[in-house]
């Protein structure tokens, strides 16, 4: 119990999610995250506006139904497996998030200055959280994958195309994390 | 009943998510300012094992559990698809500090905001669907 409560190393994590790829495809599917936002605009109704969302979304029913056991996976270890909520940073990445003005880094999983009920509900805060949201969800369906599409599935499969994808991933994550953030807090 | 397994498969892909913090919005900070091992050597040996297992689907060695073979369908090429789109999600991936997976599980966790940043992510696929014809690929 000891080894499930306490936080998972990299090398068991890696491991995990290499098998949780496996037995997708043992069972006839894929494994990506992203197509189901593009579902979601199918079942919203998208297809009436636009032709591209015209399709049998029932088809990726398996795959909502991954995501219904994400979210219940994401509630079983945060009610039963997880004694603490802290994170265990590096101390500079504690020390660089003060500078820019992100308190109390790895006293829990996320950042009060994004995600708190208070931030949500500010003007700022809600166009934060939404303009990030429709980066990932434009930016994964332009270059046809996210980070289980392309970085896991795609660079296994040794494919250019991921490659090129998660060398802009980085690209776009560095000028966030060095250029962006500093002057957003 | 068919997708009972599939449900089970994500329980895990949740619970691997949470415990080892890769829905923590720190850890993706921590990882873009190259001051931790961590996600490299998930990513990375996620990878190294994946490589295995899709060798194995090619060799036929390894075929699904009706016996049909696998394949991979191949990513669409394109330069500007793959960079431009691959640089605006790593903008968006930094500043939530969650992609597609991790934005589920912290749904589960409780995280009420995270739903803004889902919304969001939808309606970005849904502009991307939009303009598509319009944007280079």
């Amino acid at each position: 119990m000891e080894f499930i409560s306490q936080p998972w190393a990299w090398y068991v994590a890696g491991p995990v999610i290499a098998f949780v790829m496996f037995l997708l495809y043992y069972f006839g599917e894929r494994f990506g995250l992203s197509s189901n936002l593009e579902t979601f605009c199918s079942i919203a109704g998208a297809g009436k506006f636009v032709d591209y969302f015209k399709i049998d979304w029932k088809q990726n029913s398996w795959n909502l139904v991954f995501v219904a056991g994400g979210i219940t996976g994401g509630f079983i270890a945060s009610q039963w497996l997880s004694p603490t909520d802290m994170v265990a940073l590096n101390p500079q990445t504690i020390q660089d998030l003060a500078d820019i003005g992100i308190q109390n880094a790895g006293a829990s999983y996320l950042p009060d200055e994004i995600f708190s009920i208070e931030t949500m509900l500010s003007v700022k805060g809600f166009f934060i959280l939404l303009i990030a949201g429709v980066m990932v969800g434009f930016g994964a369906r332009w270059a046809g994958g996210c980070t289980s599409g392309h970085a896991i599935v795609g660079l296994s499969n040794l494919e250019l195309p991921s490659l090129i994808s998660v060398i802009g991933f980085f690209i776009g994550g560095l000028i966030m994390t060095w250029f962006i953030l500093p002057l957003i807090f | 009943m068919k997708y009972i397994k599939f449900f089970l498969v994500g329980i895990l892909f949740g619970i691997v998510m949470s415990k080892a913090e890769i829905i923590s919005w720190f850890r993706i900070y921590e990882m873009f300012k190259f001051q931790s091992f961590h996600m490299y050597g998930i990513i990375g040996s996620a990878v190294m094992i994946g490589m295995v297992s899709m060798l194995l689907f090619r060799k036929k060695v390894v075929k699904t559990f009706e016996g049909q073979e696998i394949h991979i369908p191949p990513k669409k090429s394109g330069l500007y698809r793959n960079l431009l789109g691959g640089i605006l999600f790593g903008l968006g991936w930094a500043l939530a500090g969650a992609c597609p997976g991790p934005m589920f599980v912290l749904l589960g966790k409780g995280v009420v905001s995270i739903l803004v940043v889902i919304f969001g992510a939808s309606l970005g696929a849904f502009l991307y669907g939009t303009f598509k014809d319009k944007l280079p690929h």
